[in-house]
């Protein structure tokens, strides 16, 4: 956690002057009890009015000082919150996308989305109420035990033991309850978990009839979070009780042992008066802090968890040479294996490949048979658990992934796009694209002629999620994306799935005319659109069935063959 | 205010934990109130040097000690009664909701977004809980305190209490002013809150096409200006906000002054004793606090009240009809009839129009048609999701609306294209439809659905705990589980809606096989764009636009050489 306080860089004046300027006000705060006792044995006792005006002003001058400095003492611990929150979700965001997407699968997106913005908020509120009120709280105490002490040291003994012993019950109370709130927030998490559940399999759960046992388990849920929503409120409401009660005591026993010092004339009744106020500003102070430790507590736990996220490094060391262009096979798969964190099985087993420039390989096989894997690989999404993968004959991972990129572009089975214009969008392929070179993508990716009809053409407005366009047209849209920049390698995994036969065949004709030196590789469920492959891949299982040209496999790859006959019957 | 009364309503059942509240509410406010006199009546008694009345004193603080202590425990008590009052009654309003939520009619849980259904069920219904608890512990006994600490002001010196009470509304006047300064600069910080957090979000779930393009920079320099531009609407709304805390502290600080001014002043001409002025200035401190409080959680009961209403709205939905006088459905032959059936989601959108449909038992029926043309509608309706707008549903000649839903929905094995799987394990959820199911029966079911083989390959096979929604199982396993899942129960007739849409070919074509056996003598109803299941079937409906516009065999509509026989003309042309 004392990393994140790099993020202070530039805050860092504002961090001291902020409780220095709270510390001003709580000085001026704590004068006013010793006017108002120098108005009661001075003015009173001897009938001077003018000196009980001339006291009170001062004592309006004083909040207005002390209003000041509030106010200054706001302004630097909000500018010192936000810039270091500022900083802080810039920085995570920037790791975050440093991470590789083993990190980032595990991690799952609604995780990071939580850390970037609602953790870092909690900081920073954390920081700004810190500033702002936890400073004062301890000035508000330690001056109030100063003054008392001040103005005697006998009776101000009470304080000494009345304010730890407070302390010490709201520590109590707090360091049991708030945990006890937390793990309740889980249950209240399972609640909202259930409801969509319900909602969701609306129609399966009445299919079945099974409205009884679901209500039975939301019930169960529902019961259990009350049950420990109500032992929480039980632990904590003993919390205010018990500070009125030891405050006033004490507050009892100074006017009790102050007698005697009055008697005695140690002490004038004005004294016995700020001493109450005293007792009173301390539990006042007490309180405040024991509201704010909520604050503070979910401040720390999303420090902790921003800590944690931070902790994580990329599992993927970026290489240092430059990709140069080589007369070997562009591509090759050495005996790759490869298994998802956490599975224990391979997704991939023992594939070898390679391929030359120009050459098309088409991979086919059954759901969970490793092909998206090959996909993720060769862009080096992922690095292989065993063998290698190569880039003109050296391991991939010597090179800039930077390069690896740009030279391997793939077009992923779920087609997304980003909210902005279409040429922001097939941009990201390639940063300065002209116009013209975005429609010639377009019209490869056969996506010209519905973009062309659009009322802002290529400016068209895009989305978030691309919900304005339909599935066939994103689908499109993210082949126009990867053609642009006429990438050495293309992968197309699945890409064209939403597009009708006709379609799917005028693109993957564009597709080989105008990008006739890259490699293309093609995954899909169907044979057809494979049949011209220079070499197809046949996965089964995660291991390779056949290897070779349509023909070739026809005869000899038993499951090549049977997915044929069996589409050849289908259609 | 009829929002109010329900709230109030179903704290009926905890009215001891209500009155105890109210009762001990008032004792512990009275006693709390006593203290700042009590404080200065022994203050009065300590006069000075030699001049100290210690029995008095020491009788004073008797009762002041008294007083704290009896309030100190009414405090608790009361704390302790509105805890269970709104925990308890958040607890009945949120159990009732969930049965309403079962209750209510399919159409309704379509037409509303699922997420805010979830937010009703916790947020809202957290809202009015923490509304009920504040409302007693802020609400109610602030207004105790401030009318007992008027009345004690007024009977103890009423001019000081004039002023007391005329300065007050400046700090809440004051209050309010800031407040409303602050609420444009917070609209202003969540609005780019919102923002800030769709990026993240789209970005984030992104990460694979961001780091394909390399596009980390692009992403980090939008980032990172929407985030700055966060920062210092955070700033302003912050500062806004913080203003009013001092603020109104100042002006408690100079009514302070004032009271304490006049006070002396009197106290100089005789009319007052110091002490009464010490208990003055006490409540001149205290009296103003309820008032912030209160104006801090009106603005929160406000919102209670809101969210009450939105919780109260789902209540008061419409029920299915009752079915429970309904006879069972009577075992059914598998003949089912759709008699001049229209059917429309919304009035002025008709959707199904005259539909008349005669299957006889033990049919295999394919559904066919453009999206949008009203299959699944068919099937909303077959299930009873939905009720006709006209015309009648005919299970083995009797009405759908004549039989008990359950006996009628258990009649048939359904599989959507939408999967439906729920955070339990495999097993759990494979024998959804049949619990007593043996472990045997389940893994027999999962073998006929193809399922057996990569559930076996899970870390804890059969046991796995599946994460909501299916969690990291592809989209064709899911599907299958959901395959399981009617193979296990073997009903009388069966509904497959594109049942196999995410299954690759191979494994397709063994399910297939299953299927066959499954459907062996049922009446079944398949939805479905490959040609070779539709082949099979022995009625084929055409639907277009809401009507069926051609049925009969596959031979026969091909011979017919109408909208099916162009349909699948083309489809087999490429």
């Amino acid at each position: 956690m004392k990393k994140l306080l790099k993020y202070f860089d530039g805050y860092k004046k504002y961090l001291f002057l902020g409780p220095f300027f709270k510390l001003l006000e709580a000085i001026f705060e704590l004068i006013v009890p010793l006017v108002t006792a120098k108005i009661i044995d001075i003015g009173i006792a001897n009938g001077n009015r003018d000196y009980i005006i001339k006291m009170s002003i001062i004592i309006i001058l004083l909040g207005l000082s002390g209003l000041a400095f509030a106010l200054t003492c706001q302004y630097f611990a909000a500018k010192c919150a936000y810039g270091f929150g500022t900083k802080l979700r810039a920085a995570l965001y920037r790791h975050i996308n440093s991470l590789s997407r083993t990190e980032t699968d595990r991690l799952g997106t609604s995780t990071l989305t939580t850390r970037l913005i609602n953790d870092t908020n909690a900081v920073q509120t954390g920081i700004n109420m810190g500033i702002r009120l936890a400073t004062r709280v301890p000035f508000l105490i330690i001056g109030a035990i100063i003054m008392a002490l001040s103005l005697d040291i006998k009776l101000s003994l009470i304080f000494l033991v009345t304010a730890p012993l407070i302390a010490f019950i709201i520590y109590k109370i707090m360091s049991r309850s708030i945990p006890m709130f937390s793990a309740n927030q889980k249950r209240l998490d399972r609640i909202s978990m259930l409801t969509g559940e319900n909602l969701e399999g609306v129609r399966v759960i009445r299919a079945f009839s099974r409205q009884k046992e679901e209500t039975e388990k939301f019930c169960n849920a529902s019961n259990e979070f009350s049950r420990h929503a109500v032992m929480v409120g039980k632990i904590s409401s003993v919390l205010n009780p018990v500070t009125f009660m030891i405050m006033n005591l004490s507050a009892a026993l100074i006017i009790w042992a102050g007698g005697y010092r009055v008697n005695s004339g140690g002490l004038t009744q004005g004294d016995i008066t700020a001493f109450v106020s005293y007792m009173t500003q301390i539990s006042l102070a007490l309180i405040v802090l024991a509201n704010l430790i909520v604050f503070f507590n979910k401040a720390a736990a999303g420090a902790g968890r921003i800590s944690d996220i931070f902790e994580i490094k990329s599992s993927m060391e970026d290489g240092n040479s430059d990709i140069i262009p080589f007369e070997a096979p562009v591509i090759e798969f050495d005996d790759v294996s490869f298994s998802y964190a956490g599975s224990s099985a391979n997704s991939v087993d023992n594939i070898s490949f390679s391929l030359k420039k120009g050459e098309t390989l088409g991979i086919i096989g059954g759901t969970g048979s490793g092909k998206s894997t090959i996909a993720n690989l060769l862009p080096r999404f992922y690095d292989a658990t065993e063998g290698c993968v190569k880039i003109y004959g050296r391991n991939i991972k010597d090179y800039k992934l930077s390069q690896v990129r740009k030279m391997v572009v793939s077009v992923p089975q779920k087609a997304s796009v980003i909210s902005g214009t279409v040429a922001e969008n097939i941009r990201m392929g390639k940063s300065d694209a002209t116009d013209e070179e975005i429609i010639e993508a377009l019209k490869t990716a056969q996506a010209y002629e519905f973009i062309e009809k659009l009322p802002d053409g290529i400016n068209s407005p895009v989305l978030q999620g691309g919900k304005n366009f339909s599935g066939g047209q994103k689908q499109r849209l993210t082949i126009a994306r990867a053609v642009v920049s006429k990438p050495p390698v293309l992968i197309l995994d699945d890409s064209t799935s939403a597009l009708d036969m006709q379609t799917d065949y005028r693109l993957r004709k564009a597709v080989s005319e105008n990008l006739s030196d890259t490699i293309v590789i093609m995954i899909s469920q169907r044979a057809t659109s494979l049949k011209n492959a220079d070499k197809i891949l046949v996965l089964e299982d995660g291991r390779c069935e056949g290897f070779g040209k349509h023909d070739e496999l026809e005869q000899n790859c038993p499951v090549y063959r049977e997915i044929v006959e069996i589409q050849k019957a289908g259609e | 205010m009829k929002t109010l009364k329900k709230i109030f309503s179903y704290t009926v059942n905890y009215r001891k934990n209500l009155i105890a509240a109210v009762i001990f509410a008032a004792i512990g406010v009275t006693g709390s109130l006593l203290v700042p006199v009590l404080t200065g009546k022994a203050i009065d008694f300590i006069v000075g040097k030699d001049d100290v009345d210690f029995p008095q004193v020491g009788k004073t603080l008797l009762f002041l000690a008294a007083s704290v202590i009896i309030s100190g425990f009414s405090q608790w008590i009361m704390a302790r009664n509105t805890n269970v009052l709104s925990c308890s009654t958040a607890r009945d309003i949120r159990n009732e909701f969930f049965l309403k939520l079962n209750k209510v009619p399919v159409s309704y849980i379509d037409k509303n977004s699922k997420g805010d259904f979830i937010s009703r069920a916790t947020n809202d219904i957290e809202i009015v809980s923490d509304a009920l608890t504040q409302g007693f512990t802020q609400f109610f006994t602030g207004i105790i305190t401030i009318i007992g600490t008027l009345i004690f002001m007024l009977v103890i010196d009423f001019r000081i209490a004039l002023i007391v009470i005329i300065l007050t509304p400046l700090s809440l006047i004051c209050a309010a002013v800031i407040t409303k300064l602050s609420h444009n600069a917070f609209t202003k910080q969540s609005v780019i809150r919102g923002e800030l957090s769709g990026f993240s979000d789209e970005m984030i779930k992104n990460q694979n096409i961001i780091k394909a393009f390399g596009y980390e920079n692009k992403a980090e320099e939008n980032f990172e200006r929407l985030n700055s531009d966060f920062g210092s609407a955070g700033l302003k709304a912050t500062f806004f906000s913080s203003i009013s805390n001092p603020s109104t502290r100042f002006i408690n600080g100079m009514i302070y002054a004032l009271v304490g001014m006049t006070g002396a002043l009197r106290a100089v001409s005789g009319n007052i004793s110091v002490g009464t002025l010490v208990s003055f200035l006490s409540y001149a401190n205290q009296y103003t606090k309820p008032f912030n409080e209160i104006s801090g959680v009106i603005s929160e009961l406000q919102n209670a009240l809101v969210s009450a209403e939105r919780v109260f709205d789902v209540l008061a939905a419409e029920n299915e009809s009752d079915d429970s006088m309904l006879p069972d459905l009577k075992k059914p032959d598998g003949s089912v009839a759709f008699d001049t059936v229209d059917f429309s989601y919304v009035p002025e959108k008709p959707l199904l129009q005259d539909i008349n449909i005669n299957v006889k038992p033990g049919q295999r029926v394919a559904i066919v048609g453009p999206t949008g043309c009203g299959k699944t509608t068919l099937i909303n309706l077959l299930m009873r999701f939905y009720d006709t707008t006209d015309g009648r549903v005919l299970i083995s000649e009797q009405d759908v609306r004549e039989v008990k839903r359950d006996s009628l929905r258990s009649s048939f094995g359904m599989v959507l294209q939408e999967t439906w799987l729920f955070n339990g394990t495999i097993a759990e959820n494979i024998s959804y439809g049949k619990p007593d199911a043996t472990e045997e029966e389940i893994i027999n079911a999962a073998k006929s659905a193809h399922a057996h083989s990569f559930i076996r390959r899970l870390p804890d096979g059969y046991n796995t705990v599946i994460g909501e929604n299916g969690g990291s199982l592809s989209q064709g396993q899911k599907q299958l589980l959901t395959i399981a899942r009617i193979m296990l129960t073997d009903p009388p007739m069966l509904i497959l809606d594109e049942a196999t849409s995410s299954i690759d070919i191979r494994t397709e074509v063994k399910i297939q096989q299953a299927f066959e056996k499954l459907m062996q003598g049922k009446t079944s109803f398949i939805i479905a764009h490959r040609l070779s299941t539709i082949r099979n079937t022995d009625l084929i409906l055409v639907m277009k636009d809401g009507n069926i516009i051609e049925q009969g065999s596959h031979e026969a509509l091909m011979e017919q050489g109408g909208f099916y026989s162009q349909l699948y003309a083309s489809a087999a042309a490429v």
